[in-house]
């Protein structure tokens, strides 16, 4: 029997909605991806003519090339030093009891909720202070702070996720402790220090309001560089950039997935 | 229900004589007047425990009672605040874990997910240096034992609840360990499963005579596994014997009504001879142990205590007439709730072979106690 035609119409809007959604997700990705292909030095939409020569120019862009070179170096810096911090900081919450606990946890988590100028702000106040406001021990400083809470929380909850009998049932067999880390401890947090830091890295890598203000024009990253350029020209290259910024970040993650899971990665999958 | 023959010492308490210094290089492990506390609460206080070597004796009690702590102690993941731990003779209260050559098996088995079988089997060998070879001989040796043959390369997460166990228990047992240590490893398993593997690990036990520590509390687990029982409760081991002595003879009223099933009757103590007592019951004369009831004076009100077997239909001189509240079928038997309130305050479960004719629902009936494994204690005012 046929559905009446008020049930078919509600369930082609419905259809409808569902694709309008999701094509305003992609939609913003989409545009801009078609815009980096333009001729002309003009952000307009659609292009008239195609043509490769933005992507040409954001390699050869001098600033581009530093920035890219500085965004790698804060960001590897930064999230490795966040990562043992935040691996070492989780380790304590996780297996001791003390009275601070509580604003410690609060202490590490606060940059969750102070705005990334304040941090950027205070960190050139206190760096002009010692004369250090022009090296790059200002920059990665300031971004191990943005980050450190999401590694702490990534290997928080890969702490929980294990069980604790393992290491004891290791001892037991007549490992030492420094075994017991390496053997057991160690490969089963991997997967969540490895997704905390690839958290890390991906914040860090974007990471603009704080690092505007920390930056000099010899330690600028590459989202500050972008915003010195967008402030002089207004060609596609941006869009190419952004081109290159989506497939950077779509492999990265694809690989994340095909060797370890991406479930595991995001720590949405509970691994015991 | 046939009745057990009367046998040997009824040895209670564990605390140190001139025997068992003699008797000390058999003894595995030994615990003396051990403290713990968390806190401010105290998990054993004072406890006493001699484990003979290739016994498999089983800390008993309900939860929070201390016999997890008791292991955890023996196992060194946690330290006593006063007293002794010994294994094999040898003082160990201070020793680290990874060096008191103990094996262990938990509840849910904590084997390494990210090994496979061989490698988790292989782990303590490995740890100890032994050479590659003599690993792959001694975990391929343990793996026919237990009936893990061919599953080497598998993890532990494609493997049955069973298998996980074996694999847990060929673990610990590879290494040779001085005492085995199990920490509830059958409560995980479902019931069919769980009795097929008591009965292997019985066996295995029995086969490598390797001394065991096994915690439960469930007390057919206890009854059925154990060359000995200790009995735990409120930090301090109650009662220690062979599950006959513990079920036949229980120490005091806590152990005898959380061991087995138990009827508590109202009864007169008539007089007590040496080690035994008589108590009357309706018409019934009944022979007890006197030691519960040393210091009392006839004429008082005892709780006697009897097991469901051992009561029977009688005429004549009864210990108590009843009416049958229930009847319960059982498959061998029936389990018979009666109501006497002139000799108990609660019901009063007697069993019957249910081949044999057994009373309705509403009938009156008369009791008799048969055998010797009645115990009384002085009576509390409820």
């Amino acid at each position: 029997m046929a559905q009446p035609r008020s049930g078919r119409l509600l369930f082609w809007c419905g259809r409808l909605v569902v694709v309008a959604v999701l094509g305003f997700m992609i939609l913003p990705a989409v545009v801009v991806g078609i815009a980096a292909f333009n001729a002309k030095a003009l952000l307009s939409f659609p292009p008239q003519q195609l043509s490769l020569r933005w992507f040409v120019n954001v390699f050869t862009y001098e600033d581009f090339q530093v920035g890219f070179r500085n965004g790698l170096l804060v960001t590897v810096a930064a999230s490795s030093i966040a990562l043992v911090t935040g691996a070492a900081f989780a380790f304590v919450l996780d297996r001791y009891t003390f009275n601070a606990k509580r604003v410690v946890e609060g202490l590490l988590l606060a940059p969750l909720v102070v705005p990334h100028f304040t941090v950027g702000l205070g960190f050139l106040i206190l760096a002009a202070q010692i004369d250090m406001s022009r090296g790059y021990g200002v920059v990665i400083l300031a971004h191990v702070v943005l980050v450190l809470p999401f590694v702490l929380r990534s290997v928080q909850i890969s702490l929980s996720n294990l069980n604790p009998k393992l290491e004891l049932a290791a001892a037991s067999l007549g490992a030492r402790p420094g075994r017991v880390l390496l053997t057991v401890t160690a490969p089963l947090l991997l997967p969540g220090l490895f997704s905390g830091w690839l958290f890390a890295a991906i914040l860090s890598f974007n990471e603009f309001t704080a690092s505007l203000f920390v930056t000099s024009q010899q330690t600028q990253t590459l989202p500050v560089a972008m915003y010195n350029y967008v402030r002089e020209y207004a060609d596609p290259t941006m869009a190419a950039l952004s081109v290159l910024y989506i497939v950077a970040t779509a492999t990265l993650l694809a690989v994340a997935n095909r060797y370890l899971g991406l479930g595991k990665v995001l720590n949405v999958e509970h691994t015991r | 229900m046939s009745s057990i023959p009367v046998d040997a010492e009824t040895k209670v308490g564990a605390a140190p004589d001139l025997a068992a210094a003699a008797r000390a290089q058999d003894l595995a492990v030994r615990l003396d007047g051990v403290t713990k506390r968390f806190g401010n609460t105290v998990a054993l206080n004072d406890a006493w425990l001699q484990v003979r070597r290739g016994e498999f004796l089983t800390l008993l009690g309900p939860s929070g009672c201390g016999k997890t702590t008791m292991l955890n102690l023996v196992a060194g993941f946690l330290f006593p605040d006063n007293g002794e731990v010994f294994i094999d003779g040898a003082l160990v209260t201070d020793v680290p874990t990874y060096e008191r050559e103990i094996g262990i098996v938990f509840q849910n088995y904590a084997l390494f997910p990210h090994m496979t079988v061989a490698s988790n089997v292989g782990y303590g060998l490995k740890a100890r240096g032994v050479a590659q070879r003599e690993i792959a001989e001694r975990v391929t040796e343990i793996l026919a034992m237990m009936k893990l043959a061919g599953l080497e390369d598998r993890k532990p997460g494609q493997l049955s609840g069973g298998q996980q166990q074996r694999v847990a228990l060929a673990r610990a047992l590879v290494i040779r360990p001085k005492v085995l240590l199990l920490d509830e490893p059958f409560s995980a398993l479902d019931k069919n499963l769980r009795s097929a593997m008591q009965i292997e690990v019985k066996e295995i036990q029995r086969k490598l005579g390797v001394t065991t520590i096994f915690v439960t509390h469930d007390q057919s687990e206890a009854l059925s596994l154990s060359d000995r029982i200790a009995v735990v409760s409120e930090g301090k081991i109650r009662q220690i014997g062979t599950p006959q002595e513990i079920y036949r003879r229980p120490a005091n009223r806590f152990i005898a009504s959380f061991i087995g099933e138990v009827s508590v009757l109202r009864a007169r103590l008539e007089r007590i001879e040496k080690s035994e007592a008589v108590v009357q019951v309706g018409a019934a004369s009944i022979t007890v142990p006197a030691g519960p009831l040393a210091g009392q004076s006839p004429g008082i009100t005892v709780d006697l205590f009897v097991r469901p077997e051992q009561l029977c239909l009688a005429s004549g001189d009864v210990a108590l007439e009843g009416q049958v509240a229930t009847t319960v079928y059982q498959g061998d038997h029936v389990d018979l709730y009666i109501d006497a309130p002139a000799a108990a305050s609660t019901r009063i479960l007697m069993r019957l072979p249910s081949h044999d004719r057994v009373p309705g629902a509403g009938a009156t009936i008369g009791l008799a106690i048969g055998g010797h494994d009645a115990t009384a204690f002085p009576a509390v005012e409820s």
